[in-house]
């Protein structure tokens, strides 16, 4: 007894720690994905946290963006028509270029089908803002403002439109955690966009993301786009993941490299967010409408390059009449034709007769091709000609 | 008797201070609010700008409340409380800051019952000194406990955030001192 009152301070702590610890292994047995009821429990708990700190969250981002909204909509609105103008045929450009592409990965799905393959389209999303960070600088996680409420579930990927931002990790009923690409515990499949060399993607201590699964290769470059392979199951495949920026040996893993990645989306300035809460093998229907169109439109612009149209024959004027015209249509045009003759004799072209006007045996002309004054036989088959015709 | 005036009015200050300071308490709301209102901050904090990330509010307050009571068991318990929310707020399994916190308010509970903490510089030391042991206590539970391998420490990152939670202590100790509660 008198051993636990000297060192009650010690004995609390041990028993503190001991507790946590035990806790710990537990959590490392039974991740907490809410099958195990070790990971059900913290997940509750964790949840229960995000839920009760989410409201001055929510305040706090609602301050900060009633702040903002009220600079950029009523202060900063300079030119704001002009812009809206410029964007809206922005989009619809985008959306026929979209469109085009779409038919490129039409043939490629039709490919995949053809050999059994499953692709998967982004079905739907949900637009969430973010409301709070990590509450220690060891890892990188960002609260969304939208739960189960919503439709989220865990291991739903989130995207910007610059790229993928990560994947939640918990989910409460109005609240979401999600853990960014450049957390230590984050994963992705990834595809280097140029070599098609597949990678799994990693966060680091510093907050960087990097490739470090693959060796020495000297296709790979500096520059090179990274896209997602979508064999992780959590990302849909071809979403743009950054720019590899650094190559270099990785010392803990030799005799593999480190890719350090770029992010295309700034994980440090994130305010909205894409999660993708349904995958379906069909396009959909506006993207199929859109396709429908760029098809047509690219079978009129075949039809009117290969049928002939009014302005044919006709100089044109710019980059299109400084164009050489066909060589078949010039070829069969311009049949070669001799010079006229100064001086014609019989053998001048033309000067011939047709073969039909011709008496075998007879040596004369038509009258038509008057011969030489000397020529003396000439006069007696003028007149057996004349009979003939 | 002069000499003896002064060692007895030493002796009765140096007696009136250490009771003091063992009953230097709080009050039951600013002691939940004031680890909760750091706890937030430091959720919000990197939204204005990352690199306020390398701020540890929970420290900061988790030194501050330990040093106060001086009392290891509170020291303790407040270290673990602040480090297990902290852990539920960051997405790291539940206990990592936890068990470092409640070590880092263990041992500066213990160390403000032996010398005076009341003044900056020995603050300013304090924070320094327990902000590199918090990172050698994370380091040891990650890399050894946790086994996670391909975990590393950047320590000239970890100096630097020692440096900038001395600096960021001190007007916060000064400013939490307004809500300590004499008995």
């Amino acid at each position: 007894m008198e051993f636990v009152t000297r060192f009650k301070n010690a004995l609390f702590l041990v028993t503190v720690l001991l507790a946590q610890a035990i806790a710990l292994a537990m959590q490392v047995r039974g991740p907490a994905t809410g099958t195990e009821p070790t990971g059900q429990r913290v997940r509750l708990i964790r949840v229960w946290s995000i839920a009760t700190v989410s409201p001055f969250e929510r305040a706090v981002h609602a301050i900060s963006s009633g702040v903002r909204n009220t600079w950029f909509n009523y202060i900063d609105l300079r030119h704001a028509r002009q812009e809206n103008d410029a964007l809206k045929r922005q989009i619809a450009q985008m959306r026929l270029d979209e469109a085009a592409i779409a038919e490129d990965a039409l043939q490629d799905r039709r490919l995949q089908a053809m050999l059994q393959f499953r692709q998967r389209y982004v079905g739907s999303t949900v637009a969430a803002q973010v409301i709070g960070a990590s509450a220690s600088d060891q890892s990188h996680v960002l609260t969304l403002d939208k739960g189960s409420n919503d439709g989220l579930k865990p291991d739903m990927a989130v995207i910007s439109p610059d790229g993928i931002i990560g994947k939640i990790r918990e989910v409460g009923p109005t609240t979401s955690l999600v853990v960014e690409i450049n957390d230590q515990t984050s994963g992705a499949g990834v595809i280097l966009e140029s070599t098609r060399i597949r990678g799994i993607l990693r966060g680091t201590v510093a907050g960087r993301v990097q490739i470090g699964n693959l060796t020495a290769d000297s296709r790979i470059k500096p520059g090179e786009h990274v896209l997602t392979s979508g064999g992780d199951q959590v990302y849909p495949r071809g979403l743009p993941v950054g720019v590899i920026e650094k190559i270099e040996p990785d010392p803990d893993h030799q005799p593999y490299m480190a890719i350090s990645i770029k992010p295309a989306a700034d994980l440090n300035r994130v305010e909205e967010v894409l999660v993708i809460t349904g995958m379906q093998s069909e396009l959909s229907e506006q993207a199929q409408q859109d396709l429908l169109a760029a098809q047509a439109k690219r079978a009129a612009d075949m039809s009117a390059e290969k049928l002939p149209g009014i302005h044919d024959g006709q100089p044109q004027d710019g980059a299109a009449g400084t164009a050489a015209p066909p060589a078949a249509t010039e070829e069969s045009v311009k049949v070669p034709r001799p010079l006229p003759v100064v001086h014609p004799d019989r053998y001048s072209p033309g000067s011939t007769p047709p073969a039909s006007n011709l008496t075998p045996g007879a040596a004369g002309v038509s009258q038509q091709n008057p011969v030489p004054a000397n020529s003396g036989k000439s006069g007696s088959a003028a007149p057996a000609q004349q009979e003939t015709q | 008797m002069r000499e003896t005036l002064t060692l007895e009015s030493m002796v009765t200050r140096s007696y009136m201070s250490r009771r003091e300071a063992e009953q230097q308490s709080f009050h039951l709301l600013a002691a939940v609010l004031i680890p909760a209102v750091a706890i937030l901050l430091q959720v919000l904090l990197p939204r204005i700008s990352p690199r306020l990330a390398i701020v540890d509010l929970p420290l900061i307050v988790t030194l501050f409340f330990a040093v106060s009571r001086r009392s290891p068991i509170a020291g303790t318990a407040t270290g673990a409380a602040i480090g297990l929310l902290q852990d539920l707020l960051s997405g790291m399994p539940v206990g990592v800051n936890g068990m470092a916190k409640s070590v880092v308010g263990y041992a500066a509970a213990s160390l403000g019952s032996r010398i005076d903490v009341e003044n900056s510089a020995t603050r300013a030391v304090l924070t320094f000194g327990f902000s590199l042991l918090q990172s050698v206590l994370l380091y040891l539970i990650q890399r050894h406990l946790l086994e996670i391998h391909g975990f590393h420490v950047l320590w000239l990152h970890e100096l630097v955030r020692a440096i900038v939670n001395l600096l960021v202590g001190i007007p916060v100790y000064l400013l939490l001192d307004r809500w300590k509660r004499q008995e």
